[in-house]
C-alpha cells in the first residue's frame, strides 16, 4: 500500500529517507550524534538534508534532537533520577547548557520539574480520584474510600 | 455555554498493550496513570500538542460500567474494527504515515486526496480506527 502524493509534494523515497533520519535521532538521541552523522544516515548533502527535514517537521535535525533530548529528560526525572544524570543519560555533555536548554523549553529548571513530577505522583497515588471526573468515577464503582493496591507504574 | 472537550473514552482490549501503542508508537504522552485497586487502572493520554484533551483508554472488562455479557459483546465489536473513534491531524501526512508504518502501525488507508482533504486511516492495537489528516 502506498501514498498517492499530490502533484507538489517530493518523491516518497526522499520522504523515506527523511523519516528514518528522524527515527534514527528517535532512537540515537543519547549518543554523540551531529548532523553529519544524521545526514549520512538520510544519504543527503548536510544542507539539502537541513532544508527538507524542516520543511516536514518544521524545526532544524538539530532543534528536533535537542526537544527529543528534553522529552526524555522529562522522562527521566520523573522517574526520579537526579537531574545530573538525566543530563548525561540523554547525550548532554554540559549540565550548564542542559538546564539552560531545559528551562528554555519547559519554564523550569530540571531540579524543580522533577521535584514537582514528584509531587504530582505521590499525590495521584494518595488520592487518585482527586484526578478522575467523577462521572469515570462512578461508572466503575470507585469511591472516595476506595484502599489502593498499589501505587501506578510500579 | 460549552467551551471545550477535555475528556474521551477509547474503549481497549488491554491497557499495558494499549500503552505500548499510544505511547512508544504514536509518540503521545501519560497524563495520568493511577492504580484504582486490584485489576482496575486509570489511564489517561494526550496527543503532544494538545495536553489539555486527556483520552481515556478504558479496559473493557466486566464491572460496573458493563456486565459479562455486554463486555463479551464489546470487546468482540471492537476487536472486529467497528468503531472509529475520531480524527487526528497531523504536520505531514506522508511523513507521519512512512514513520507509523516503520513502527509497525497497521494502515487501512494509505494517504489519500479526496475531495474533504488529505487522509488516511489506521487501526490502534485493539481493532479502533482513526482517520488521520494533514493541518492546512
Amino acid at each position: 500500500m502506498s501514498a498517492r502524493l499530490p502533484d507538489n509534494y517530493p518523491r516518497i523515497y526522499l520522504y523515506r529517507r527523511l523519516v528514518q533520519a528522524k527515527i534514527f535521532i528517535d532512537t540515537h538521541f543519547s549518543e554523540r550524534i551531529d548532523l553529519n552523522c544524521i545526514s549520512d544516515e538520510a544519504f543527503f548533502s548536510k544542507f539539502h538534508f537541513i532544508r527538507l527535514f524542516r520543511q516536514i517537521y518544521e524545526r532544524t535535525p538539530h532543534q528536533y534532537l535537542i526537544s527529543v533530548r528534553i522529552a526524555n529528560a522529562k522522562r527521566l526525572l520523573a522517574s526520579g533520577m537526579s537531574a545530573t544524570d538525566a543530563c548525561y543519560a540523554v547525550g548532554f555533555e554540559s549540565v550548564s547548557s542542559f538546564t539552560s536548554l531545559f528551562k528554555k523549553q519547559t519554564g523550569s529548571t530540571p531540579s524543580v520539574y522533577r521535584q514537582q513530577q514528584l509531587d504530582l505522583q505521590a499525590a495521584i497515588r494518595k488520592a487518585p480520584l482527586d484526578f478522575i471526573p467523577n462521572c469515570f468515577a462512578e461508572s466503575n464503582g470507585w469511591s472516595k474510600t476506595a484502599i489502593l493496591k498499589k501505587p501506578p507504574s510500579e | 455555554m460549552i467551551t471545550k472537550l477535555n475528556h474521551v473514552s477509547v474503549f481497549v482490549l488491554d491497557q499495558d498493550s494499549a500503552y505500548d501503542f499510544y505511547v512508544n508508537k504514536l509518540g503521545f504522552q501519560v497524563h495520568t496513570d493511577a492504580a484504582m485497586g486490584p485489576g482496575m487502572r486509570w489511564l489517561t493520554v494526550c496527543p503532544p500538542e494538545q495536553p489539555d484533551l486527556e483520552i481515556s483508554l478504558m479496559a473493557i472488562s466486566a464491572g460496573m460500567m458493563f456486565n459479562d455479557e455486554s463486555a463479551a459483546q464489546m470487546r468482540e465489536l471492537v476487536s472486529k474494527g467497528t468503531f472509529g473513534f475520531g480524527v487526528f491531524e497531523c504536520n505531514d501526512l506522508v511523513a507521519t504515515y512512512e514513520e507509523l508504518k516503520a513502527k509497525g502501525v497497521h494502515f487501512k488507508k494509505a494517504p489519500k486526496q479526496e475531495f474533504y482533504g488529505f487522509e488516511a486511516l489506521f487501526v490502534d492495537d485493539s481493532g479502533n480506527w482513526f482517520s488521520l489528516g494533514q493541518k492546512k
